[in-house]
């Protein structure tokens, strides 16, 4: 596959009045041609920065970045120029003209290489329609959402046929729906036009959503690389690790409850899922604290002990609960936390 | 004594005073735009960078602000009969005036165009926007609110800068003022020339907000 994006040995040293920070320390990756590639890592990994070196936003200290085969480091301030409006960014605050129209918006780059007003408006209008905007040409970004902004400035960023987009925390600024929304519109200008994508972020969601490949990037160092899949089954450095656990962790709600229960088994059915019933029934879970049953002879036998809601009459509805199913519970006190 | 001689003179005065006001706004903006925008640039994480510019002309507008505008109207003097032929009224008042106010406009240009979001320009340059792009196209109009609020401070500094040159003979209301009003005591045209001051400056006021309100795109609905 043709290599779109070459980064190699790249490290980017600022030195302040009293301090450097060492933000890339010999980064090399390859990005090929038509890929989505994520670059994700915690706030201060060197993330931002890797990025903005891919279009000399930020000039690398040290080490080389080929776009096309072509030395960024060798080209001057005009070749420089032409090069970046090949290379178009998405910011994670939309950074829209806030003068200007939303037409006049997705002009601007269009402006800049001179294109001729009459054809510039004819393409705006063309690229409004494809990220859904075509209503709204006349509007200030002022007026409006998160999600429609980010959308004028992907149809600014197209405006000029890039090769590359880089996204620096695209969709961070906008609530989960939205970012389904947008992450779905990047995959679909990616099919359809074939534009080599990176998407720079903090969340795994976001990669697992779009991006082919993955690389992980942790103070300032690739941590891994991969297809996502395979950084995502089975993620090797700890930054991986850490990232791939986010999202889970988050989601699991602890077991904040106080009160447990001892439930005996004797004569019940086996066949009779009663704990399952009982949360279903009471639609508040439990958390099986310890559970030493089996079946003998088709009846349940054994104990559990069962960590119960927060919720007082949801706590009180599940003793009653098991009592109805002639079970022994036996309420235990300071048996967690 | 409210013949229409005097009544004359307050009108011509007024028109004066307005003339001198605007031509030297507009000769300090041809002086102080490029000048903020220069301080912009070549300031520390500027666009252009540039430690020696940015120096000069940093001390270069401190001193002069700090001059007091009276002193500088009398140090300018030679310099103002070079250009104009002559020391004393209206149009020699606009040399001194001007030179006064650049820096200061240089000031509020510099502090408006700080305002404008670091974003929209490192934006504008990942589009490949070149130094006059950025600051025609980014800069200046992003900041057109701001600019306004600041010209219009700007008119209202200068005409009260126009009617103290009235002490040194400058021509306009000051003149009058002063001639009237303080060598012959006469405090009912000086009290009329101050009321006709009061009320220029808030008709410039009003005139400054309105625009600079009905040109902001930034304001919804």
């Amino acid at each position: 596959m043709e290599t779109m994006i070459q980064i190699k040995d790249v490290t980017k040293t600022f030195v302040g009045k009293d301090n450097t920070v060492e933000a890339l320390k010999g980064i090399n990756l390859d990005i090929h041609k038509g890929e989505i590639y994520g670059i994700i890592g915690m706030s201060g990994a060197g993330k931002s920065t890797l990025v903005r070196c891919l279009n000399f936003l930020e000039r690398p200290t040290g080490g080389t970045v080929f776009v096309e085969g072509k030395d960024l480091s060798a080209l001057n301030g005009r070749e420089l120029r032409l090069m970046r409006t090949q290379i178009a960014m998405i910011f994670q605050h939309f950074n829209l003209l806030m003068q200007r129209t939303v037409l006049d918006n997705v002009c601007f780059p269009m402006e800049i290489i001179k294109t001729p007003r009459k054809d510039a408006v004819q393409r705006a209008r063309e690229l409004l329609s494809i990220v859904g905007l075509s209503e709204k040409e006349l509007a200030y970004p002022a007026q409006l959402s998160g999600g429609q902004k980010q959308r004028v400035a992907i149809a600014r960023a197209l405006a000029t046929n890039p090769k590359i987009l880089l996204c620096d925390e695209a969709t961070s600024a906008l609530d989960p729906t939205t970012t389904k929304a947008i992450l779905a519109l990047l995959k679909e200008i990616n099919e359809k036009y074939g534009i080599t994508i990176v998407i720079i972020t903090h969340e795994m969601a976001v990669v697992q959503e779009v991006c082919s490949h993955v690389a992980i990037i942790d103070e300032g160092v690739l941590a891994e690389t991969g297809t996502v899949e395979e950084v995502f089954q089975r993620p090797r450095s700890k930054a991986a690790k850490k990232l791939v656990f986010q999202g889970e962790r988050q989601q699991r709600e602890e077991m904040k409850g106080k009160r447990c229960v001892r439930i005996v088994f004797t004569s019940n059915s086996s066949f009779e899922p009663v704990i399952a019933n009982m949360v279903l029934t009471c639609k508040e879970p439990v958390n099986i604290l310890l559970a030493d049953t089996r079946d003998i002879g088709g009846v349940a036998h054994g104990q559990m002990i069962l960590q119960l809601p927060e919720d007082d009459a949801a706590a009180e509805k599940m003793i009653q609960y098991l009592k109805d199913r002639k079970l022994e519970v036996e309420e235990l006190d300071n048996y967690v936390g | 004594m409210w013949d229409s001689q005097i009544i004359m003179m307050l009108v011509e005065g007024t028109g004066v005073t307005l003339y001198m006001t605007l031509v030297s706004t507009l000769i300090a903006y041809a002086l102080g735009l490029p000048m903020g925008i220069t301080l912009v640039v070549t300031a520390s994480g500027g666009l252009k960078p540039n430690k020696i510019i940015y120096k000069i002309l940093d001390i270069v507008v401190n001193i002069v602000r700090s001059i007091p505008f009276l002193i500088l109207l009398v140090l300018l003097i030679p310099f103002t009969r070079l250009i104009v032929g002559k020391s004393y009224g209206a149009t020699a008042t606009i040399v001194p005036l001007s030179m006064a106010a650049a820096p200061f406009v240089a000031r509020l240009v510099e502090s408006s165009l700080l305002e404008v979001d670091h974003g929209v320009i490192e934006a504008a340059q990942s589009m490949g926007a070149d130094l006059w792009t950025i600051i025609w196209k980014v800069l200046l109009v992003e900041a057109r609110t701001s600019l306004i609020v600041g010209a219009t401070i700007a008119l209202g500094t200068i005409l009260g800068y126009s009617a103290m040159a009235g002490t040194v003979g400058g021509g306009g209301l000051g003149d009058i003022a002063i001639r009237y009003g303080y060598h012959r005591y006469q405090a009912d045209i000086m009290i009329v020339t101050v009321i006709l001051l009061v009320a220029l400056v808030q008709i410039l006021q009003v005139i400054g907000t309105k625009l600079s309100k009905k040109l902001d795109r930034r304001i919804t609905g």
